[in-house]
């Protein structure tokens, strides 16, 4: 199983400030990376997110299987922007400068490149919040700051299990899968394609049934508690909200206000280098 | 099932999820470079199946964000809403699968199927590309061709494996019919 991003418990600003000031710095994050395709902007966002990056002294270790992963999709994904259309760059800033000839109709042009250096840019924007987000953020108060971000408290509730149960399903899912290799089923890409997708039915059987009953089990015990009987509810590790949590606020806000007016300052969301004189 | 949302609901959102964001790993590589099966599908139409549209919604849109923040730390915002769509389109017949009540039959799995299939269409060849292209500003061509990679992958294996664990868990695990009238 692969390794995935954990919250790791650390004494630093960025893990004192509360979950909600975190979610909403990667949410606005999120929205304005998608909205804008201003190279000025997206370099300027990465510059931020990558010193509050720092600021969290998060490990390399940590992070590195997630960002080897990151940078394998990412890189799939240019090249086939790149093989399937080759000109989109010179159609989005209406001009065509050849670099040079590759092969066959395939030329590198500055539009194209540039193009795809955007993609790349508006990619890993979000890539240094997310992973602060996750790393920072105890799973428990994750649910406390999307309810007070207005998100219903069932539907906080349902993220918090999901997070208190990953780990125990990843456990499941490990478990079946040595011991279904045990009994000597092929996973590997050896067996034909109809095998696999029976041997992975060895799996996925016993840890859906499993999951289907823990649902029972948990929903039960929640229901014992008296689960959902007010209209509110509390938070155990919700944290209330501090004067650096204020600051990181509206610092945000004035700067996604900032980013989109520059965006769209001259009519369209692209920062079009090429028909300057 | 005529209640409204309860325990079981939010319990079946927060698992689902866990197992969604498991799961997110776990492919069936067919050979064509890029594309696979993606055996979490099957367990997203399963689930919307058994629990409706509120929770099959809420398992696409968050299994698939926090699956793509933990294992590749990032999220592809144009892919997340159509795993939520899918997720919606496939719970709203909930009442007509009758999985939980022991009554999912051919003509049952045959109804689930056209669903699924319907809902793919509308997660994979409309809403991911035409997000990819607001988004991102791809190139139509190539979103198109990669939604049609996603939804011709996601219908083989919600096709095979989520109908048959709809099957054997109706058989096994209803509730309803377990008990039998005696002549």
């Amino acid at each position: 199983m692969a390794k995935l991003l954990t919250y790791e418990e650390k004494d630093t600003a960025i893990h004192r400030l509360s979950g909600f000031t975190k979610m909403f710095f990667f949410l606005m994050w999120s929205l304005i990376s998608m909205l804008t395709y201003d190279t000025r902007v997206l370099i300027v966002m990465i510059i931020i997110s990558l010193i509050s990056y720092k600021f969290s002294h998060t490990d390399w270790r940590q992070v590195a299987t997630v960002f080897k992963l990151l940078c394998f999709f990412l890189s799939i994904n240019i090249i086939a922007v790149f093989v399937i259309a080759p000109y989109e760059g010179c159609n989005i800033y209406g001009t065509r400068t050849d670099l040079f000839h590759i092969a066959g109709m395939y030329y590198m042009t500055a539009e194209q490149l540039f193009y795809e250096i955007n993609i790349i840019l508006k990619y890993v924007t979000i890539v240094p919040a997310v992973l602060i987000f996750i790393v920072t953020t105890n799973p428990s108060e994750f649910a406390a700051s999307l309810n007070k971000l207005g998100v219903s408290y069932n539907i906080s509730y349902a993220i918090a299990i999901a997070l208190r149960y990953i780990p125990d399903v990843q456990d499941d899912y490990t478990k079946i899968k040595h011991a279904q290799e045990a009994r000597g089923i092929e996973m590997s890409a050896k067996a034909k394609l109809k095998d696999r997708i029976l041997n992975i039915s060895a799996i996925i059987f016993p840890l859906v049934f499993s999951s289907m009953e823990r649902i029972d089990v948990v929903s039960n015990a929640m229901e014992l508690r008296g689960f959902g009987k007010h209209k509110k509810r509390t938070w155990y590790t919700g944290k209330q909200l501090t004067k650096a949590d204020y600051a990181v606020i509206i610092f945000t806000t004035i700067l996604s206000i900032a980013a989109m007016v520059i965006t769209y300052y001259d009519g369209n969301r692209f920062y079009n280098p090429f028909i300057l004189p | 099932m005529g209640k409204k949302f309860g325990i079981k609901e939010v319990v079946a959102m927060g698992i689902g999820t866990a197992l969604f964001v498991v799961l997110t790993t776990v492919q069936i590589p067919i050979g064509i470079p890029n594309t696979a099966l993606q055996v979490r599908a099957a367990v997203l139409a399963f689930m919307s199946a058994v629990y409706g549209p509120v929770v099959g919604g809420v398992i696409g849109f968050a299994g698939h964000a926090l699956g793509d923040a933990v294992f590749y730390g990032g999220v592809w915002w144009s892919w997340v809403f159509p795993d939520a769509l899918f997720g919606i389109v496939v719970g709203l017949f909930v009442k007509k699968f009758a999985i939980t009540t022991g009554g999912f039959d051919k003509a049952k799995m045959i109804l689930f199927n056209i669903v699924q299939v319907v809902g793919n269409a509308l997660a994979w060849i409309v809403l991911a590309p035409v997000l990819d292209i607001l988004i991102y500003a791809e190139a139509p061509g190539k979103v198109f061709l990669q939604g049609a990679g996603a939804f011709l992958g996601n219908i083989i294996i919600v096709g095979v494996l989520g109908t048959l664990i709809g099957a054997v868990y109706s058989k096994t695990g209803a509730k309803n019919s377990s008990l039998q009238k005696e002549d």
